[in-house]
């Protein structure tokens, strides 16, 4: 069991998402990064569903009421364990009592906090992630207590460790295909849509980015169709907005494109004011 | 009737269909139609629902977009019995009492009309439900009468109430859980359109009826209470 000292800021547990309910309203969800923290479930030997603590900014202070075997992915905070830094996607084992903080930002955004066996919190609807009005619990807060799924003693993985690849954090680039209303675009538009660099506004969190510039935009607004995390819609004043993992299922605006699965886990560790280009397949 | 149907790709793992961009009851009709044929056959991971569109969800990623479409097509033109189907029809209890339909009075001077003939048009349509989206359980009707269509508020409220009924624009709806809102509320609804605890959280689907009934303020806390008491059935118009 591990407490919370501190909730930081929208810290939430998330897994694969609650995938099959997008037919009665209910969104996705899921680790915004799922590629980061998929690499923590592998290295654990946990199962791919296994929950994970989503932690933006490095914003939370947790105690580990038991000894745990953990894992911690995506961006780096310099975390330590009694202040002691330690290494990100490295295994390593956690005393009971010890104290889990986070730094200064080295890169990226959100830190998975990932431990063998994998978060055991409520499961609704298939899922444990995190969503006002789905789960009891909408993000972490001050006291809670996050319990774990049955910690089997480790074997051969304990010194599991790799190496990511820095270009997830730092590549501006965003793979894209055309989403269904890219054809309605003029020849011009659709060539700023690739060329220009646009820059993360202010209006981002789990359900979408707003995109700071603006693009000449004539079209009219759909008929109510389905969007998918990783939407790129176009909105009546010519602002982008990229569908993460908390969208809605459905939307009005024109859907110009969509990014391919890692790219939205690339996009999950952006932040206001990074750069990014799309690079159409 | 057999509509002339684009398929689109959408991503790596989703076929996009879409019908002529109306709103219209016969889309709708084919929509649910082909829907019906395309869940018995294929496991998908989702089938989403649009005004004029299906949005076919795959588990995995395609590769043969063009073998999928041509069998989806061959799918869509192939008869069958599929044509009967036919939704359920639910009688949902709404409270008009001015406590919850806080904006009445409103619509009521906009409109030119007395509050109970805005009751009255707002309960003797029968609506259809065209797709479940927004929010978990937010059904999208059709059937507003146009006489009581009022545009959505300036300024959104932070705040509305779960079970509010509402009116934007031509569309009219149940919030379902507490959220931000700009139509105009009118009543509130006791009943649950979203209920983790469910096996079916929202009890209607695509294609089903809906018909709002005016009830009294005893019969809304009645209601509330049987539903605590899990003893609540709600009323199917046959």
């Amino acid at each position: 069991m591990i407490t919370v000292l501190n909730p930081g800021i929208y810290c939430t547990i998330q897994d694969l998402g609650r995938i099959g309910f997008a037919h009665i309203g209910v969104p996705i969800s899921g680790a915004m990064d799922l590629h980061s923290a998929s690499i923590g479930n592998q290295l654990l030997n946990n199962n791919k569903s296994a929950a994970v603590l989503e932690i933006p900014f490095g914003g939370c202070k947790l105690q580990f009421e038991i000894g745990l075997t953990i894992c911690l992915t995506g961006a780096d905070f310099n975390p330590t364990i009694d202040g002691e830094l330690v290494a990100l996607n490295s295994v390593f084992k956690v005393p009971k009592g010890a104290i889990l903080s986070f730094g200064s930002k080295k890169y990226g955004v959100r830190t998975y906090l990932c431990v063998l066996g994998g978060f055991d919190t409520e499961t609704v609807l298939k899922s444990r992630s995190y969503y006002k009005g789905i789960t009891a619990s909408s993000y972490l807060q001050k006291g809670d207590t996050l319990s774990v799924g049955f910690n089997e003693p480790i074997k051969q993985k304990s010194h599991a460790k790799i190496k990511v690849d820095a270009q997830h954090f730092s590549a501006n680039k965003i793979s894209v295909t055309k989403g269904p209303e890219f054809y309605l675009l003029s020849k011009e538009q659709q060539e700023n849509l690739i060329i220009r660099v646009f820059t993360i506004s202010n209006n981002n969190n789990r359900v979408g980015y707003q995109l700071e510039e603006s693009l000449e935009n004539n079209l009219k607004p759909i008929l109510t169709s389905g969007v998918l995390p990783g939407t790129v819609q176009l909105t009546p004043s010519g602002k982008l907005i990229v569908l993460m993992r908390d969208c809605q299922v459905t939307g009005g605006y024109p859907r110009v494109l969509q990014l391919s699965d890692y790219a939205i886990s690339k996009f999950g560790q952006k932040i206001a004011g990074d750069e990014v280009r799309f690079l159409l397949k | 009737m057999l509509n002339q149907l684009t398929y689109k790709t959408f991503g790596k793992n989703a076929i996009l269909i879409e019908w002529p961009a109306v709103i219209s009851e016969d889309v709708l009709q084919d929509i649910v139609a082909y829907k019906t044929k395309i869940e018995r056959l294929l496991k998908l991971q989702d089938v989403i629902v649009g005004y004029n569109s299906l949005l076919l969800v795959y588990n995995f990623e395609i590769e043969k977009f063009q073998s999928k479409v041509a069998f989806l097509k061959e799918l869509y033109f192939q008869k069958g019995i599929i044509s009967t189907i036919r939704g359920i029809h639910w009688s949902v209890p709404v409270c008009y009492d001015p406590i919850f339909g806080i904006d009445l009075e409103l619509v009521s001077e906009r409109k030119n009309k007395s509050v109970k003939e805005i009751i009255r048009l707002h309960t003797e349509v029968v609506y259809k439900v065209y797709f479940i989206g927004f929010l978990p359980g937010f059904l999208y009707l059709g059937g507003l009468n146009s006489k009581i269509a009022i545009p959505r508020k300036e300024t959104p409220r932070l705040r509305v109430p779960k079970g509010a009924v509402a009116i934007g624009g031509s569309q009219t709806g149940v919030y379902p859980t507490e959220s931000s809102g700009g139509w105009n509320i009118i009543g509130n609804s006791p009943v649950s359109f979203f209920d983790i605890d469910k096996i079916t959280p929202c009890f209607a689907k695509t294609g089903d009826k809906i018909s709002f009934e005016s009830i009294s303020f005893e019969a809304y806390t009645s209601i509330k209470e049987q539903l605590e008491n899990n003893t609540y059935q709600l009323k199917k118009i046959e």
